[in-house]
């Protein structure tokens, strides 16, 4: 079995790890790093319960290899300290169960920092990537939004 | 004080910071993997399983296969091998486990494992499965241990059958000057729960067995794991931290099985099965699937008089749930409507199609889609509208249910202000069906409905509270956090009940069988009410003990006083009081002298005068209440290429009372959700051979952000007095009228009766173009 050293940057730490050429990013988070806020929910893309932040993208983690993000600044849900974001989704009730939370939160972070005008359209064709079983989505949807105005007051206020 | 008010859940921090746990979420160096190999085939005989290479391969420490010695499982017929043993039932199910160091390299070797099989003859339906040349998929059905209240027909694939005998049929049809007859037909689906099924094992050397589950049922796997394997049931212990979504998915006791085997074989040692998407969605039990034939009598001016029901559930290769769901179909088989004369049959059978389990709303949103769409095919005959039809049969206070149960103002909520409200929300009188252009219309359409649950009648939920140093309160259940949000609900019910703020309250959210009082299973819309009670029974007590204490302090009697707001107060003097937490941990004299000790209380709760049904007439009292409710679907339809968008989605429940405003609301959008998700578009794709062709999110594809309508929701409050604060059951009521207000809807503006799922434009299409062959209106 073939392993090689890395060193990756999560959440503004470097971290060093042995992982296989085939363990993807989302495998070396949860077993060797710890971090299980990004969740397996189908392992194929299907489902964005596994989604972080690589160089302020939204990406599916079980789809990637840990040794290609080598240089890449990853954040996980972790991550976030109580941003405006996850407040709106306890205020909204944008979440039962929880397991798509951190997912949905990190896609929507990431479309808050590069689209903070985002209307309804660019909005849906980010979070249509993620299921919610739980919820009829218009509670994530009011999260998003409400987080989304507040990220255009502060771009007001600068 | 807190009843009613939007209070955030207790574990919501934990949620949206990414660190709450789940089963899956615990991993430890010690712990081995297991690897399912699983059937490739719906129904073959197994003619060898070849181990020998896998376990050479690296990292491998036992491969488990089915053996004879093994137990059948199952919770009412005890007809599930836990691994497959001599053949396999569906395509998916278990053959062997191979246990490794890593997930990677048990699925490596996994590879190496050669299972030979000879193909058997499918039963691919439930038609199928009653015809008399049909295979049968347990040829021991007769010799199968089970509960006493089911009834496998010996030589068929019947496992059990539920009759209805409700009046006089023939006086029914001699006063029904209309009748119709209706058939319908839907194959299994899935949960899909977000969180796939996971569970660990370990037997420890003094004989304790410490399982891991992400399950609605932990006491249940422990009750069950000791009864399979003749283990005292005080050595197993189960936990269960946050569950993923459950949706009734996460009742039976499956991956624990394998678990235990597993842990057995490597000596021990902890073992953690963790479903991949694909064997959580065909290898793990699944939504059940049902064929149905609905013919109904009434007078010309719409009073129902005669019900003939015959529902046969496709419970696929084993019983698991499916005879209870199938007892459940027979409770309510009507639909919320007095209907003095009824005749149903209601059959759990076997087909080799991966095996059903309970899924939201267990058995209402499947018979109800077949009974409600009838409805509005006789209020068609009748020239009559489907609102109208609907309130001249509600049930009300004084009639009598298909069980024969009376009813009260108390014990069934209030239809005719559920469907008053929502033809009023729907703005029905506008018409429905409206014409846009010339490719499309905007239609409407409504289904009612109603649901009791038919749990276990001894089933039991127990509250432990304990006190704090500082006055806080700890409460401990045995209620699992599924997603609900009920142990925020036990929080609010105990602040009100103490008197207290419910951010003083410390809820555990992980559930400890071996520290924690039993709550049954958490299932059936049932948690809030069961542990409720619980709550407020063991507050009482903890009440009485503060003011025994503090009568002590305060030198009166205890009837003096009067517990709040953190303090025992003197009734008609509040300047003399003393705090809770100066008496929570007993009482201490100037001189050192101390008595009392930390106050705690327990509380449990089992509801009253449940029975089981008659076997002949079905009559009996399965449930303690009836939730009922009015819904609507509005779309817009392109009657072109018969494509459709869900513009609203309505909801009236009659919910006894709201206890959490914005938790209530979510409960009912997101079981809508799911209700449109079933009804539209999620069914399993089966070849010929009964291989499920699409279990994969990819290709099964619940509804995805974007695609949800506008909900508007309303609550009506009538109180059931036996419940705390009044309240009822809420947790799957807003799935169950879905896919009948969706087939009703699109019937009207296709202008043909839909009667099959999920509606997918294919199918309108179909029906639209080549005719309807399965009806006889």
């Amino acid at each position: 079995m073939h392993t090689t050293e890395i060193t990756l940057e999560v959440n503004g730490e470097t971290r060093s790890v042995t992982v296989r050429n085939a363990d993807t990013l989302l495998y070396v988070l949860r077993d060797k790093l710890g971090l299980t806020g990004a969740k397996p929910g189908c392992l194929n893309g299907d489902c964005g319960t596994c989604t972080i932040d690589v160089d302020g993208n939204p990406m599916k983690s079980c789809l990637m290899l840990a040794v290609e993000v080598q240089e890449a600044k990853i954040t996980t849900v972790e991550g976030l300290k109580y941003s405006s974001l996850q407040t709106e989704f306890v205020d909204k009730f944008a979440f039962q169960c929880g397991y798509c939370t951190p997912g949905f939160i990190m896609n929507a972070n990431a479309l808050i920092k590069q689209y903070p005008h985002a209307n309804d359209m660019l909005i849906k064709e980010w979070l249509e990537s993620n299921i919610c079983r739980c919820t009829g989505y218009k509670e994530i949807e009011e999260a998003v939004k409400s987080a989304l105005a507040t990220a255009q007051t502060v771009l007001r206020q600068q | 004080m807190t009843i009613g008010d939007s209070i955030f859940r207790k574990e919501a921090l934990e949620k949206v910071t990414g660190t709450a746990k789940y089963t899956d979420d615990y991993h430890s160096p010690a712990m081995l993997h297991a690897k399912l190999i699983v059937s490739p085939h719906a129904h073959a005989k197994i003619k060898s399983i070849d181990i020998l290479e896998a376990q050479k391969a690296p990292g491998v420490r036992a491969v488990v296969t089915g053996q004879a010695e093994f137990p059948l499982t199952g919770e009412e017929i005890h007809d599930r091998p836990p691994i497959a043993f001599g053949k396999v039932r569906y395509h998916g199910e278990p053959v062997a486990a191979v246990i490794a160091d890593t997930l990677q390299l048990a699925k490596k070797a996994a590879e190496l494992v050669k299972v030979t099989y000879e193909s058997l003859p499918v039963v691919n339906s439930p038609s199928e499965a009653l015809s008399t040349s049909a295979p049968l998929v347990h040829e021991n059905l007769g010799q199968y241990e089970k509960i006493q209240h089911v009834f496998p027909e010996p030589n068929t694939n019947i496992a059990d059958r539920i009759k209805i005998r409700k009046g006089n049929m023939e006086i029914g049809w001699q006063e029904s000057e209309v009748t119709v007859e209706t058939n319908f037909s839907f194959g299994p689906s899935d949960h899909a729960a977000m969180e796939t099924r996971c569970a660990t094992a370990e037997i420890r050397p003094d004989g304790h067995i410490l399982i891991s589950s992400s399950s609605q049922s932990p006491y249940m796997i422990k009750k069950l794991m000791s009864e399979y394997f003749d283990l005292e049931a005080g050595k197993i212990i189960v936990t269960t931290p946050l569950v993923g979504g459950a949706y009734g998915g996460k009742v039976p006791t499956q991956l624990e099985i394998i678990a235990y085997l597993a842990s057995k074989a490597v000596g021990g040692r902890p073992v953690k099965v963790f479903n991949e998407r694909e064997e959580d969605m065909i290898t793990s039990p699944v939504h059940i699937g049902l064929e149905a034939t609905v013919k109904l009598g009434s007078t010309r001016d719409g009073k129902l008089k005669a019900a003939k029901l015959f529902y046969t559930f496709d419970s696929g290769a084993y019983s698991d749930k499916g005879a209870t769901i199938s007892r459940a179909a027979a409770v309510s088989c009507t639909g919320p409507y007095f209907i003095e004369n009824i005749w149903c049959d209601s059959l759990c059978v076997y087909t080799n199609h991966p095996y059903a389990t309970a899924y939201r709303g267990f058995s209402h949103s499947e018979v109800l889609f077949a009974f409600e769409r009838t409805m509005d095919v006789l209020a068609e005959k009748l020239g009559m509208d489907p609102f109208e039809l609907r309130e001249k049969n509600a049930i009300l206070p004084g009639h009598t249910t298909p069980t024969e149960v009376d009813l009260n103002s108390s014990n069934v909520g209030n239809l005719p202000e559920c469907l008053r409200k929502l033809k009023e929300l729907m703005k029905w009188d506008e018409g429905r069906f409206i014409k846009i252009n010339d490719r499309k219309v905007r239609a409407k359409g409504i289904s009612c409905i109603w649901k009791t649950s038919t749990i276990d009648t001894n089933a039991s939920s127990g509250v432990i509270l304990t006190y704090n140093p500082d006055g806080s309160l700890n409460l401990l259940s045995g209620l699992v956090e599924i997603g609900t949000g009920t142990k925020t609900v036990l929080a609010q019910i105990l602040a009100e009940k103490m008197k207290m703020d419910v951010s003083q309250i410390h809820v555990r959210m992980e559930v400890d069988t071996q520290t924690m009082p039993e709550h049954w299973k958490t299932v059936a819309s049932r948690g809030t009410y069961m542990a409720g009670r619980a709550v407020q029974q063991a507050a009482d007590d903890l009440i009485r003990q503060l003011k025994d204490m503090a009568s002590r302090v305060l030198v009166c009697s205890p009837d003096e006083l009067e517990v709040g707001y953190g303090k025992v107060i003197v009734k008609d003097d509040p300047t003399k009081s003393c705090m809770i937490a100066d008496i929570a941990y007993g009482h201490k004299y100037p001189n050192g002298n101390a008595i009392g000790g930390q106050i705690m209380a327990n509380g449990k709760f089992m509801f009253k005068h449940m029975t089981h049904l008659d076997r002949e007439t079905g009559s009996g009292k399965p449930g303690p209440e009836w939730t009922v409710g009015a819904q609507g679907i509005e779309i817009e339809f392109d009657t072109r290429d018969f494509t459709y968008r869900i513009l609203k989605a309505y909801s009236v429940i009659d919910v006894g009372k709201v206890l959490n405003y914005k938790g209530a609301l979510g409960q009912v959008m997101g079981a809508m959700s799911m209700g449109i998700g079933f009804a539209g578009r999620e069914a399993f794709i089966f070849d010929r051979k009964g291989k499920v062709l699409n279990p994969q999110l990819r290709t099964y594809v619940p509804p995805h952000y974007g695609e949800h309508p506008e909900y508007i929701v309303e609550f009506v409050e009538t109180p059931h007095i036996d419940a705390p604060h009044g309240a009822r059951g809420i947790g799957e009521h807003g799935l169950i009228g879905m896919p009948a207000a969706l087939a009703n809807v699109l019937s009207n503006a296709a202008g043909i009766n839909l009667n099959q799922l999920p509606l997918v434009p294919e199918l309108i299409w179909k029906i639209k173009t080549q005719g309807v062959q399965n009806d006889s209106v």
